[in-house]
C-alpha cells in the first residue's frame, strides 16, 4: 500500500513559554523550538504499522521551507520510505484552503492508496485533511482511532464525543485524519537521526506540481488573521480546603455532579 | 550438608522460592546435587573406615582418623565384620565414589552449583570501577560509535562474554532481590530472575543435542519492557552480591536496544525529546535556568549575586546546579542554599547559568547514550572556558556523572564533602540545633552513598550541629533503600503495588526519627511525595542537608573581609 502523510512542523507546546509578539498579531518566535505535529507524528506511526503488516511505501510530506527538513529527517529516522519538501515563495500565507490545494497537486503527481493527516496542528484549525479529500474526490474520516484492513476496504473506528466510538467501512483511496492515541509512536533517538542526515530529501515547487499560482498564498487566502491573544484568566476555580479525606469526598460530588461518574 | 539439607527442607527461605512465571522450583535440583554430595562423603568415608578397619584386623599399620569424624564413626561401626566383608565395603565404596564422582563432574555444567567453577572467572573479571557504566561497546571509541550498527543488547548474543558468564556464576541466593527496591514495591523486577531467565534460556536455545535456534529478541520474549525500565540503577543487587554479578551494565545494555529500536515509553519521549531541544527535561527555556539565584524569598539570608562564569569572572569552583535544582520551585531552596553556603565558606564560585545542560546521567542510564554524549561533550566546553579549577554540586547524580561519566573537566566534589571537610579543618561551627525535640535519620542517596562511597562526610557535618538527635535507619549505608530514583525515573509510569518512598518513610519512623535529612533533589522529591501519599505530614519532614547546614552555620555579622574568605566562616 502506498501511504502519504501530510505533517507539519509546529513550535511544542510543552517546550515553549507562549506569548505574543510586540505588534499582537502573532506569537513572539525567537527561541521557539519546534517539533512534528503530535497527532501527524501518530498519523506516521500509523502509516508505518500498516506498511509493516501489507508491505508498501510510506511518504511523508510538507509544505514550508528549509527549516522544516528537520521533521522530515525525523520521521525518516522514525521508518518513512521518502520524504519531500513542498516549498516555493509563492505558498506563503496561503489559508486551509490553499494548503489544501498545494496538497491535492501534489498527491495527482504520486499515486496513493491511503492519505494521513494529523487530526488537526496544534496552532491551526482541522480543515486540510477535508478540504483536501473533497478537492480530490475521495471519501473522507476524520478522528479515527484505529484502522483495520479488510479485503481492499478500510474498517476505521472514529471516536465519538462521550468517549464512544463508531466503527466506518471506507473505500480505498481515502484520506483520514488520524487521533492521538490511535498507537504509541516509537521513539526516534539522536542516533536515528544522524543515520538519516544524508538522506536525500526532494524538494518541489509550484511549477513541479503544476499549482495554480491564483488559488495559493496570500493573495487567494480568503480567511486571514486579524487578532491573536492570550485569553485573560477568569475566576471560578473552586479551592477544596477541607481534610484529605473531605475534599476526596467532595471532588466526588463534583465530577458526578458534572455527569463526568456512570 | 546437613545444615544446607535442613535449610532447603525445613526452613526454606522465601527467597529460594521461584514465582511461576519465572520457571520451575530450584529444590529438586538442589536435593539432588546434595544427594549426590552426600553419597560421595559417605563413600569417601566407608572407604577409609573400611580401609583402617582391615588394617586393624591384619595388624599392619592403621591410618589415624580424625576423632568424631564420619570415617571415625564408621570405624567404630564396623569394626567387627569379616575381613571379606571389608573387602567388599572398600571396593564398593571406591566404585560408588569414582562412579559418583564422575558423574557429579559431568551432571555439574547443568545445575545449580556450577557458579562453583564459574565464579572463580567471573570474580576474577569482575569490574571494580563504582558508578560507572560499561561503553556501548568495548575497545569502540566514542567517535567511531555511529559505524556500530546495532546500539546495546536485543538479543542473548548481544551480552558480552562477562555478562553470558555472570548468568552462569549466579549462585541463585536470592540475595539481589532481598535488597532491590523495584522488587520490594512490586515491580515487575527481580534482579535474580534477569539471571535466570537468561541461564534458562541459553540452555533452552543451545543444546547439547541439536541444533541452536538463537537470535531471538530478548524483549516480549523473556524480559519485559516494564521489567527493564523498572531499575532505578540503585546498585543494591549489585552491592549485595556475593559473586559480584552485574546488573546496572545489562540494564543499561538492555535499554540501549530498547531505544535504538524506537522502543520507548511514551512518558519518557516528551523529557527526551525536551533534552534534546532545550538541555532540561522539563522543557523550560534555557535562558531562565540561572533564575533561581535572583529569587531570594522574603526572610531568608542575603545572598550576594552568584556570579555567572564566562571565562572572565576570575572564579575557580563552579557550581554545577543541574536540571532540578535549577527549575524546581521546591529544590531551588537547595540551588541557594548551597550558594550560600559556598559563600559562607568563602569560595569564589559561580554558575554557567543559560549555557549549562542537564549532566545528562540518567539519559545515559536510560540507554539514550548518543543525547547524553550531545551533552557532555557541550557541557564539557562550557566548562572548559568557565576556566576553574574544581567542581562543587548538590546533586548526587550531576557529581557521579561529572566524576564518572564525563573526561577532562576538573574534579569535582559533593557539597557534603566540602562542608565536612571545612568541619574537620575547624573552619566551621553550627549553632544548636533550632528544634532539640526532633529526631533526624539521614537517608543516603545511591549515587553519593554506594556508588560513590561518601557515608561517613554527611554523619559527620550532622553530628557536630551541637544537640542533634541522630538515629540510624535499619537500611542504612551501602545497605540504603533507593526513593523511587532520580531524574528521568520521576517521568517515568511504573506499574507497583507502592511508592518506593513510602517504605522509605515508614523505615524512617520505625527508626524513631521524624525528619529525614538527605542530600539529593531526587530523594527530596520522592520522599516528600511518600510523606503525602502516606498521609505523614506533620508527623514526618524531609529536608536536604544543605538547609540543615545553611540553617545552622555561624556567620559573623554581614560584612566579609578579604581576611575572612580566606580563613574561616565565623570560626
Amino acid at each position: 500500500m502506498e501511504i502519504l502523510v501530510c505533517a507539519r512542523r509546529v513550535p511544542d507546546t510543552s517546550e515553549n513559554e507562549i506569548s505574543l509578539n510586540a505588534a499582537g498579531n502573532d506569537i513572539e518566535r525567537d527561541e521557539l523550538v519546534y517539533s512534528v505535529n503530535e497527532a501527524d507524528n501518530y498519523a506516521v506511526e500509523e502509516a508505518l504499522q500498516i506498511r509493516d503488516r501489507v508491505g508498501g511505501n510510506v511518504t511523508v510530506a510538507t509544505i514550508g521551507g528549509e527549516d522544516d527538513e528537520e521533521i522530515l529527517r525525523r520521521e525518516l529516522a522514525m521508518g518513512a520510505n521518502q520524504a519531500v519538501l513542498i516549498s516555493d515563495d509563492a505558498f506563503s500565507g496561503s489559508d486551509g484552503k490553499g494548503v489544501a490545494t498545494i496538497l491535492k497537486d501534489f498527491v495527482r503527481k504520486g499515486r496513493y492508496d491511503l492519505i494521513l493527516t494529523g487530526v488537526q496542528a496544534d496552532d491551526g484549525a482541522a480543515q486540510v485533511g477535508g478540504m483536501l479529500a473533497a478537492m480530490l474526490d475521495y471519501p473522507f474520516a476524520s478522528l479515527v482511532n484505529s484502522i483495520a484492513l479488510e479485503d481492499g476496504k478500510l474498517k476505521v473506528s472514529r471516536e465519538i464525543e462521550g468517549g464512544n466510538r463508531e466503527i466506518n467501512e471506507i473505500d480505498l483511496p481515502c484520506v483520514l485524519s488520524i487521533q492521538t492515541g490511535i498507537n504509541e509512536p516509537r521513539y526516534v533517538g539522536m542516533r536515528g537521526i544522524r543515520q538519516v542526515a544524508s538522506a536525500p530529501i526532494p524538494t518541489l515547487g509550484a511549477s513541479d506540481l503544476g499549482v495554480d499560482q491564483g488559488a495559493v498564498g496570500e493573495a487567494a487566502a480568503r480567511v486571514k488573521r486579524v487578532d491573536y491573544f492570550v485569553p485573560a484568566l477568569s475566576k471560578g476555580a473552586e479551592m477544596l480546603d477541607g481534610s484529605r479525606e473531605e475534599n476526596a469526598d467532595k471532588v466526588l460530588e463534583l465530577v458526578a455532579a458534572k455527569g463526568g461518574l456512570k | 550438608m546437613v545444615v544446607a539439607a535442613v535449610r532447603r527442607l525445613v526452613f526454606k527461605p522465601a527467597r529460594y522460592a521461584v514465582p511461576a512465571k519465572y520457571g520451575k522450583s530450584h529444590t529438586p535440583d538442589a536435593v539432588f546435587l546434595l544427594g549426590l554430595i552426600a553419597i560421595l562423603m559417605v563413600a569417601d568415608s566407608m572407604f577409609s573406615a573400611s580401609n583402617a578397619t582391615r588394617h586393624l584386623q591384619q595388624n599392619q599399620p592403621v591410618e589415624t582418623l580424625a576423632v568424631f569424624s564420619l570415617p571415625w564413626m564408621l570405624k567404630a561401626a564396623i569394626g567387627a565384620m569379616p575381613l571379606a566383608t571389608l573387602w567388599a565395603l572398600n571396593v564398593g565404596a571406591y566404585l560408588v565414589h569414582e562412579l559418583t564422582f564422575y558423574f557429579l563432574l559431568c551432571y555439574r555444567p547443568f545445575g545449580i552449583q556450577f557458579h562453583v567453577e564459574t565464579s572463580l572467572f567471573s570474580v576474577y573479571f569482575a569490574k571494580l570501577e563504582r558508578g560507572t557504566l560499561k561503553p556501548v561497546r568495548w575497545g569502540v571509541p566514542d567517535e567511531s560509535l555511529d559505524q556500530v550498527k546495532s546500539f546495546g543488547v536485543k538479543t542473548f548474543e548481544d551480552f558480552t562474554w562477562k555478562h553470558m558468564l555472570d548468568f552462569y556464576s549466579c549462585a541463585d541466593c536470592g540475595r539481589c532481590a532481598d535488597n532491590c527496591p523495584a522488587n520490594a514495591v512490586g515491580r515487575p523486577l527481580s534482579p535474580r530472575f534477569i539471571t535466570i531467565k537468561a541461564r534458562d534460556y541459553a540452555f533452552q536455545h543451545y543444546p547439547v543435542l541439536g541444533k541452536a535456534h538463537n537470535h531471538k529478541p530478548l524483549i516480549g520474549n523473556i524480559y519485559s519492557e516494564d521489567e527493564i525500565w523498572s531499575c532505578t540503577t540503585c546498585g543494591a543487587c549489585e552491592e549485595e552480591c556475593p559473586l559480584l554479578v552485574e546488573y546496572i551494565d545489562k540494564i543499561v545494555d538492555l535499554r540501549r536496544g530498547m531505544i535504538d529500536d524506537g522502543n520507548v515509553p511514551q512518558s519518557l519521549q516528551k523529557p527526551l525529546k525536551a533534552l534534546e531541544s532545550r538541555g532540561n527535561p522539563y522543557g523550560k527555556m534555557e535562558k531562565k535556568r540561572g533564575d533561581w539565584a535572583k529569587a531570594i524569598p522574603p526572610g531568608s539570608q542575603p545572598t550576594n549575586a552568584v556570579k555567572l562564569l564566562d571565562g572572565k569572572s576570575g572564579a575557580d569552583t563552579l557550581y554545577f546546579v543541574d536540571s532540578i535544582t535549577s527549575y524546581d520551585d521546591r529544590m531551588q531552596a537547595i540551588g541557594r542554599a548551597t550558594a550560600r553556603i559556598l559563600e559562607c565558606l568563602g569560595k569564589n564560585f559561580g554558575i554557567l547559568g543559560a549555557t549549562e545542560k542537564d549532566s545528562g546521567h540518567e539519559v545515559r542510564r536510560f540507554g539514550e547514550e548518543m543525547l547524553f554524549m550531545a551533552l557532555r561533550d557541550h557541557n564539557t566546553e562550557v566548562i572548559k572556558a568557565a576556566g576553574v579549577q574544581r567542581i562543587v554540586t548538590a546533586d548526587p547524580h550531576a557529581y557521579n556523572a561529572l566524576k564518572h561519566d564525563y573526561k577532562d573537566v576538573p574534579p569535582v566534589e559533593h557539597i557534603v564533602q566540602v562542608v565536612a571537610r571545612e568541619v574537620r579543618d575547624g573552619n566551621v561551627r553550627f549553632n544548636p540545633v533550632e528544634d532539640k525535640d526532633r529526631v533526624y535519620a539521614y537517608h543516603d542517596p545511591c549515587y553519593l552513598g554506594r556508588h560513590n562511597q561518601v557515608y561517613d562526610d554527611p554523619r559527620d557535618v550532622l553530628d557536630s550541629i551541637p544537640g542533634l538527635t541522630r538515629v540510624e535507619m535499619q537500611r542504612s549505608r551501602d545497605r540504603s533503600f533507593c526513593c523511587g530514583g532520580g531524574g528521568l525515573m520521576l517521568f517515568y509510569e511504573p506499574k507497583e503495588d507502592q511508592r518506593m518512598g513510602m517504605l522509605r518513610v515508614r523505615m524512617a519512623a520505625e527508626a524513631g526519627a521524624n525528619v529525614i535529612v538527605t542530600a539529593c533533589p531526587f530523594c527530596m522529591v520522592n520522599i516528600e511525595d511518600a510523606i503525602k501519599v502516606a498521609g505523614m505530614e506533620g508527623k514526618m519532614s524531609v529536608m536536604d542537608l544543605t538547609e540543615l547546614v545553611d540553617r545552622h552555620l555561624v556567620r559573623e555579622g554581614t560584612e566579609k573581609t578579604e581576611k575572612l574568605e580566606a580563613a574561616t566562616c565565623g570560626g
